[in-house]
């Protein structure tokens, strides 16, 4: 629609909207969390949550116990491989649509256990990462700033379309393959289909 | 507290067959430890807890050492007649010293109010004869301590109340702690690789030309 009609029609007292930006501005004011944190990060999760910071602000603070009635995971913390399947388990549990946000220098990379033999170097090896926050631990503004960046990325999607979200889209993949334990290391060691090691440049 | 010669004397009185040997450490702390023989290794530590004069009875940390093969090598000097002249000639002296795992205990006393007394135990080898006998049933506290020093270090603790892996998953094979440990080429893009990390990141890169 014509925005200057739409700035005109609002003078009479007409409101006119999209379906698409009224369901989108409906599902990103109301983004609730899986309550897990997994390390040193999560404190600051739970400080973001709380009065001084207030996430509720945004519509986020139902943290829910439960993987069914949660929209985001926020991997707040160092994922050990040994957790590592029990978080891409979690995450396939989630009703779509979800999102995820990768709160740390851990769970972005493995930060400063990545030379490690017993840290995954990044979730985002399994599943697909919306946003990655860096800092060790992020303050609770740059956990704000990253929900946010996930508010217009909601804000963003289109409802049809090649580009519509996983969830709209029922030949998307919203499953995805959990790691085993292997005898040397977690198997697959990265799940292809979402992430590849970035070019060797020397 | 005694000294570490008068507790290592009265160790080899209490218990007949028993063995002690003081350890000597080179580095600033100085803190010596007691080597004792593994199979005697329980009735020492319970001695060490009921002994009236000691009662060391809290044992603060467990932990595992890995001694790879290697070879030594010793300066020493020797007195030599070179052209009727004589003279001190440095000899270099080489020992293959076998590898081995050793547990390492740090024991205080709540009730006497001192300590540290650290004891050792060693294997006898690194691959078949790695068993040492458990300090659990003495200090209950090391029972996870030595659950960790099993899944990092490969030391089979006899008489452990439950010997699993603690911070591995039960299917690991590898002891991630040991020097000769390979871990899987999982190399990540680093902007600046340096020492270890240089080496790594070289050593992949050729791998990934040869693909």
């Amino acid at each position: 629609m014509d925005e200057g009609l739409k700035s005109e029609l609002q003078k009479q007292g007409v409101f006119t909207t999209t379906l698409e930006s009224l369901y989108n501005w409906g599902r990103l004011n109301s983004v609730w969390p899986l309550q897990f944190g997994l390390a040193c990060c999560a404190i600051e999760m739970i400080a973001t949550t709380m009065a001084r910071y207030d996430l509720a602000r945004f519509g986020a603070e139902v943290f829910r116990p439960s993987p069914r009635q949660a929209d985001l995971m926020i991997v707040a913390g160092t994922v050990t491989k040994k957790m590592a399947p029990q978080v891409v388990r979690l995450y396939n549990q989630m009703g779509e649509p979800k999102y995820v946000i990768a709160m740390g220098a851990c769970a972005i990379s493995g930060g400063p256990f990545k030379q490690g033999y017993n840290v995954l170097k990044g979730i985002d090896r399994y599943i697909p990462v919306d946003v990655h926050i860096p800092g060790c631990p992020p303050r609770p503004e740059a956990l704000i700033h990253a929900f946010m960046t996930l508010q217009q990325k909601i804000s963003d999607q289109r409802l049809t379309g090649a580009q519509r979200p996983r969830h709209l889209n029922a030949d998307a993949q919203s499953e995805f393959p959990v790691p085993k334990f292997g005898e040397h290391d977690l198997e697959p060691a990265s799940n292809a289909d979402v992430w590849s090691a970035p070019a060797f440049v020397r | 507290m005694e000294t570490l010669e008068q507790i290592k004397a009265r160790i080899e009185v209490a218990i007949p067959g028993a063995s002690a040997t003081i350890i000597p450490n080179d580095s600033p702390s100085a803190q010596r430890s007691l080597l004792v023989d593994c199979g005697h290794g329980l009735a020492v530590a319970k001695f060490l807890r009921d002994d009236a004069e000691l009662k060391l009875d809290y044992c603060s940390n467990a932990t595992g050492v890995d001694w790879p093969e290697a070879e030594l090598t010793e300066k020493f000097k020797v007195k030599q007649v070179v052209d009727g002249v004589e003279k001190e000639v440095e000899e270099l002296k080489k020992t293959l010293r076998p590898g081995y795992l050793e547990a390492v205990y740090h024991l205080y006393s709540m009730a006497k109010k001192h300590g540290p007394v650290i004891i050792r135990l060693r294997t006898e080898n690194r691959t078949d004869k790695n068993h040492l006998p458990s300090l659990t049933p003495v200090w209950r506290g090391c029972e996870f301590q030595e659950r960790e020093i099993f899944d990092l270090y490969g030391i089979v603790f006899d008489g452990h109340p439950d010997l699993r892996r603690i911070l591995m998953w039960d299917g690991f094979k590898d002891f991630p702690m040991r020097r000769d440990y390979v871990e899987p080429d999982d190399y990540e893009y680093e902007p600046t690789p340096h020492d270890d990390v240089l080496l790594k990141s070289k050593q992949h890169g050729e791998q990934e030309s040869k693909v």
